[in-house]
């Protein structure tokens, strides 16, 4: 990475950030509107700025989330709930609820506000593993397996459909990472159908990528046919297990 | 490294006369089995127990049973059949007539006899093999063994005076009954790699992992075992050392995508495998210390199954599936030069004779949803691109592996989703089932 890249690409990052945790009145690089109430009338001294940002902006209720802010020409900077704080500056919190971040920046040519939102899922009354079984089940009614045509790894029309919904699902639920198996019917050679089962798995991979969906959310392990879905030595069985099938990655 | 070259000069030799016969039909082919001159027609005496010990009948009838059948099965032998030959133990020189034993219905060219005893724990045996119809200068072979008095010492003596007989009647090429079989057991539960000697016995796990191991591959040298390892991040090459009895490292086995199908060059210094860590199924190479990874072949689909040429260790013959169901091709070592052997059908897991000239693999020439036709293991001349195939139906045959000598091959064969190994000679003659229990699988011919 060149220079260039290694300062524009956190600024674009950045940008990208706030725009999804919907503080477009935050945006970088535009000049804040100056509070009306503010006196204008003392000439020389620059309005200050002032922008924070939380990471991530969706926690579940225990999360930690990171809150970033920074201003220019302000003398002093307070959070809401927090106090007094530096001009610039990283604080990590850990909000029980839904949380609006409200920064007040006041310096000679000024008050600035930034508000950023953390929104705190609150997880059901019960332990844990049950919100991993619902978020399970949540995926596996919105993820649909692909399946295949013997020996081949070709994305069939009625596999691009379901690749297509699935990309969708994944895309509405940023939170969700998935493995991909690949799988291969009982016929031929266990080693080459390793082999075929992980081209099947990355030829799903790549219709989700496609269609938006993060490489980085996305890994794929090939089971041949190590691990069928069924046993039998039928057409319809040999169907099932000719997939490529998805768990949640955890 | 001499007596390699020595084997691999008097195996080219005897191949060169081979090719000089005019092929006419398509069994033409004939690997090590046939060789240079007819059959040896040869006698296995019962050895003369000569001490009083208790252990001494068992160790006895473990001997001549291991040396009767590693004789049998060496593929250059006609053995005298126990019902023809005499009953007489001869227990020295002095005490063999060797007109008993030319005479017919014996009829043998040559006579392995000796004595077997055992001494305060030690088993000792004196092993003869004399020329029958050179009396006045009949010995060719004397021997003296001395082990543990144990069951496996009875066995292990017997395979090397075996050994000692091939090499000096099957033209200089060492003989496979000291050699070992790598393969893949579920009989305790997962996958595991398995060892056994090379004729079934003395079987026992290598690998207790828990996990799903297979594709097991020894190292030239017997050192070390490379096989593929499934875990929860996906395949990866492992190496186990037999030394250590433990993993070692292999940095470059172990990256993302599935990596698959290990194999050893000849001179044990590289490890060519599959690996889909750029995004497609591809064969890579690295030193077998992991240093130097670099991809060799670069088509889309499966390729999988790579295989060194032995003898050059400068290419290699792998699976790939480029044009829809898996072909066996060649290539250079850089990947140049890419050749196609097989026409059409389902052709998989090719093994490269040590010899250099032939390939075995699985084919399955009808294969296609409804078509007739079985998974079979075949021999393929490189250069002619001429085959021969070796098993008929019998059940689906898969990952024929070579032994070291060229005469000899094993394999799987599933008979109703029952998987079990078994090995042949080169032309598909004296085929024997060698396990019996749980499903074993993915055999591997040590290479000494």
């Amino acid at each position: 990475m060149n220079r260039f890249d290694r300062i524009v690409t956190p600024v674009v990052l950045f940008v990208a950030l706030i725009a999804l945790a919907g503080c477009g009145n935050n945006k970088k690089n535009r000049p804040l509107p100056l509070d009306e109430t503010a006196p204008a009338v003392s000439a020389p001294a620059t309005a200050p700025t002032a922008q924070i940002t939380a990471t991530p902006t969706l926690v579940m209720k225990g999360d930690q989330v990171q809150l970033n802010w920074r201003t220019s020409d302000a003398n002093t900077v307070s959070i809401d709930g927090i106090g007094e704080v530096p001009t610039t500056g990283v604080r990590t919190v850990t909000p029980t609820e839904s949380t609006s971040y409200h920064l007040v920046a006041k310096g000679d040519g000024g008050t600035v506000e930034a508000t950023t939102r953390v929104t705190v899922n609150l997880p059901p009354a019960v332990v844990v593993p049950t919100t991993t079984m619902s978020a399970e089940q949540e995926a596996k009614a919105g993820i649909q397996d692909a399946f295949f045509d013997y020996d081949t790894y070709d994305i069939r029309g009625d596999a691009q459909t379901t690749l297509s919904r699935d990309a969708s699902f994944l895309v509405s639920h940023p939170e969700l990472k998935v493995v991909i198996g690949g799988y291969c019917d009982e016929r031929g050679s266990s080693e080459y159908n390793l082999a075929l089962g992980q081209s099947r798995a990355d030829a799903a991979k790549t219709a989700l990528v496609t269609a938006g969906v993060a490489a980085a959310r996305i890994r794929v392990i090939s089971y041949g046919k190590e691990k069928p879905f069924c046993a039998e030595s039928t057409e319809e069985c040999w169907q099932l297990n000719r997939r490529a099938g998805f768990t949640l990655d955890r | 490294m001499k007596a390699l070259l020595r084997r691999y000069f008097s195996v080219l030799t005897a191949l060169a006369i081979c090719a000089a016969v005019p092929a006419a039909a398509q069994d033409w082919i004939h690997t090590g089995s046939n060789l240079g001159s007819e059959r040896i027609r040869i006698a296995a005496a019962d050895f003369k127990p000569v001490s009083n010990d208790p252990q001494a009948p068992a160790l006895k009838a473990a001997f001549d049973a291991t040396l009767y059948s590693d004789l049998a099965y060496a593929g250059i032998f006609d053995l005298v059949s126990k019902s023809l030959a005499p009953q007489a133990t001869p227990g020295s020189p002095q005490e063999v007539n060797l007109a008993q034993w030319s005479d017919a219905p014996s009829g043998a060219a040559m006579v392995a006899f000796g004595a077997v005893s055992v001494n305060k724990g030690r088993l000792a045996v004196q092993g003869w093999l004399d020329d029958t119809r050179n009396t006045a200068n009949p010995q060719v072979l004397g021997k003296v063994y001395s082990e543990e008095a144990t069951q496996d010492a009875a066995r292990a003596i017997a395979h090397r005076f075996a050994d000692e007989i091939v090499l000096r009647l099957g033209g200089g090429i060492n003989g496979i009954a000291e050699t070992k079989i790598y393969f893949v057991s579920s009989r305790s539960g997962s996958k595991e790699i398995w060892a056994m000697d090379y004729d079934g016995q003395n079987q026992h796990a290598v690998t207790h992992l828990g996990q799903i191991s297979i594709s097991p591959r020894i190292s030239p040298d017997n050192s070390r075992l490379a096989f593929a390892a499934l875990d929860d991040r996906g395949w990866s090459i492992r190496i186990f050392s037999l030394d250590l009895n433990r993993l070692v490292s292999f940095p470059a086995g172990t990256a993302g995508g599935s990596n698959l199908s290990p194999a050893w060059s000849g001179d044990g210094g590289k490890i060519a495998f599959s690996s889909s860590r750029s995004g497609d199924s591809a064969i890579w190479v690295a030193d077998a210390s992991g240093a130097n990874l670099h991809r060799v072949t670069n088509f889309a689909g499966p390729d999988v199954a790579p295989t060194w040429n032995p003898k050059t260790n400068l290419q290699i013959a792998w699976a790939g599936g480029r044009s829809g169901e898996p072909q066996i091709y060649t290539m250079d070592q850089d990947g140049a030069n890419v050749q196609r052997l097989t026409d059409s059908g389902y052709a998989v897991s090719p093994s490269w004779s040590p010899s250099g000239q032939f390939l075995t693999f699985s084919w399955n020439r009808k294969y296609g949803p409804g078509a007739p036709g079985g998974q079979d293991i075949y021999v393929m001349d490189i250069a002619s691109k001429r085959w021969l195939q070796l098993t008929h139906d019998a059940g689906s045959n898969d990952y024929p592996s070579w032994a070291p000598d060229s005469r000899h091959i094993v394999f799987q064969r599933e008979i109703g989703k029952h998987i079990e190994i078994w090995s042949m000679l080169a032309d598909g003659t004296e085929q024997h089932q060698l396990t019996q229990t749980g499903n074993n699988s993915m055999p591997n011919w040590s290479w000494q």
